[in-house]
């Protein structure tokens, strides 16, 4: 199964999708997306679902940003924004999930299955982290 | 297995104490019969010859539960959850009295797909019994709220499937714990169903043996792994009049239980894949076993009621145990 198979698209135009798809490609064989064809950093994020938590647990990033999530366990999870701004279907092993964020905010989210995962996305606070380390795990605002 | 979980104090007035009780859990997971009769707690290993001198009562009831079948997974710590489930399903065909009813506890599938409730329903027909009762896991809802699951195994059901039932003399609740759950929370029943069970139970006898299954457990057993149900508390205190409540319940792929006052709490192996006992790990999730050891810790549930005698003996088989 291909790893970043995008189970839904939401809240970005369709004439995009096949751009940031690539990237996304991009971001999973290894190597980190830094450029877009306009040559502006990168606005594509990661958030791993893993042992039953999503990690990092609170990632900041700039408005504009793409999320990407990726389930890395043997469970199905969903990424679901507590007010509804986001919702995804069951993501079985090594399935992805997208969603970019165009307005400034604090998005709580949870998985539906497991409601005891809970995590935030911050977007445009204050610091704009690296996305090379957006794997790492960001400290709470 | 953290044991200190399972009894922390004897709230019964039947004389079986911590140390009874653990006993009994010894045998849990191994193959076990466990009868409470006339407030003694007596348990038998599977193939103990007192097993066979345990006297058969007039009106009694057997019935088997399963759970957490999970069709569809495929991993390692179990590639084929169907030749797993169909141990189970001999098992249960090889007991010497066929069993009234199955209940399945939840978890049919792994992503509720039509295919995996496909393959679910047809192996279960194998299975030689009048009928199969069902209350879905979170598993079995993904997506649709649980439409088709409802559409195929609970369709003369309540609100998001739950339903009762009497036979014997005693009442089966059906509930469903897994939908609607809230961001930080538990296993959840909701008001509407809360509603509808003191309805249900208005009617009857306090003497009624009430039995309760629901695919999360109804207790408290580890809530920083999601393993308990926000209001089961409500639920219960509905019910306190009874003097005979059995509660039914899978989703921690492992046996468990607890008596406390009139309650006697259950939960069953999967059939097929363990998960660790709680606190062993960062999280739960598929655990994988040697191969040669699976069927050691997936196994089905035996439960014999006795008419009159509010004794219910419920009795854990894994896959790899002899009846």
């Amino acid at each position: 199964m291909k790893n970043n198979r995008i189970i839904k698209w939401q809240g970005i135009a369709n004439g995009a999708m096949l751009t940031l798809t690539v990237l996304g490609m991009l971001l999973f064989s290894g190597r980190h997306a830094t450029a877009g064809d306009s040559g502006k950093p990168s606005n594509k994020y990661q958030v791993n679902i893993q042992d039953f938590s999503f990690q990092p647990v609170t990632l900041s990033v700039p408005v504009g940003a793409t999320v990407t999530w990726t389930n890395k366990d043997e469970e199905p999870h969903t990424v679901f924004s507590s007010d509804d701004v986001f919702k995804s279907k069951a993501l079985d092993s090594d399935e992805s999930f997208a969603f970019t964020f165009s307005k400034a905010g604090t998005y709580k989210y949870f998985c539906s299955v497991h409601p005891r995962m809970v995590a935030t996305i911050v977007v445009g606070g204050a610091k704009k982290p690296e996305p090379m380390k957006m794997n790492m795990r960001a400290g709470s605002d | 297995m953290a044991k200190g979980n399972i009894i922390t104090e004897n709230l019964n007035r039947d004389g079986v104490d911590r140390r009874g009780f653990l006993k009994c859990m010894a045998w849990a997971g191994t193959g076990a019969f466990c009868v409470l009769q006339g407030g003694v707690l007596k348990s038998f290993a599977l193939g103990d010859s007192a097993l066979r001198r345990v006297p058969k009562v007039k009106g009694e009831l057997a019935f088997v539960q399963i759970s957490d079948s999970h069709i569809g997974f495929n991993k390692a710590a179990n590639p084929d959850v169907v030749a797993t489930l169909r141990a189970a399903i001999a098992k249960i065909n090889a007991l010497p009295t066929p069993p009234a009813f199955v209940l399945h506890t939840g978890d049919l599938s792994q992503l509720s797909k039509p295919e995996q409730f496909d393959t679910l329903e047809q192996t279960l027909n194998e299975i030689r019994t009048d009928k199969i009762f069902y209350v879905p896991g979170e598993h079995d809802v993904l997506d649709d709220n649980g439409a088709a699951y409802r559409a195929r195994f609970a369709k003369d059901t309540l609100g998001d499937g739950w339903y009762s039932f009497d036979t014997d003399g005693a009442h089966f609740i059906g509930l469903v714990n897994v939908m609607n759950l809230k961001a930080g929370g538990l296993g959840n029943l909701g008001p509407d169903q809360l509603a509808w069970l003191e309805k249900d139970v208005h009617h009857l006898k306090s003497s009624t043996p009430i039995v309760l299954f629901a695919h999360m457990p109804l207790w408290l057993i580890y809530p920083e792994w999601g393993w308990g149900t926000s209001d089961s508390e409500q639920a219960l205190g509905l019910l306190k009049r009874f003097g005979s409540i059995t509660v039914l319940n899978g989703h921690i792929h492992q046996t468990m239980r607890k008596v406390e006052g009139n309650v006697t709490f259950h939960t069953a192996m999967s059939t097929a894949f363990p998960q660790g006992a709680p606190g062993m790990a960062a999280a739960p999730g598929p655990m994988k076993v040697p191969a040669e050891k699976l069927r050691s810790v997936l196994g089905v549930t035996d439960v014999n009621f006795i008419r009159g005698s509010h004794t219910l003996g419920i009795t854990d088989s894994t896959l790899d145990s002899a009846l």
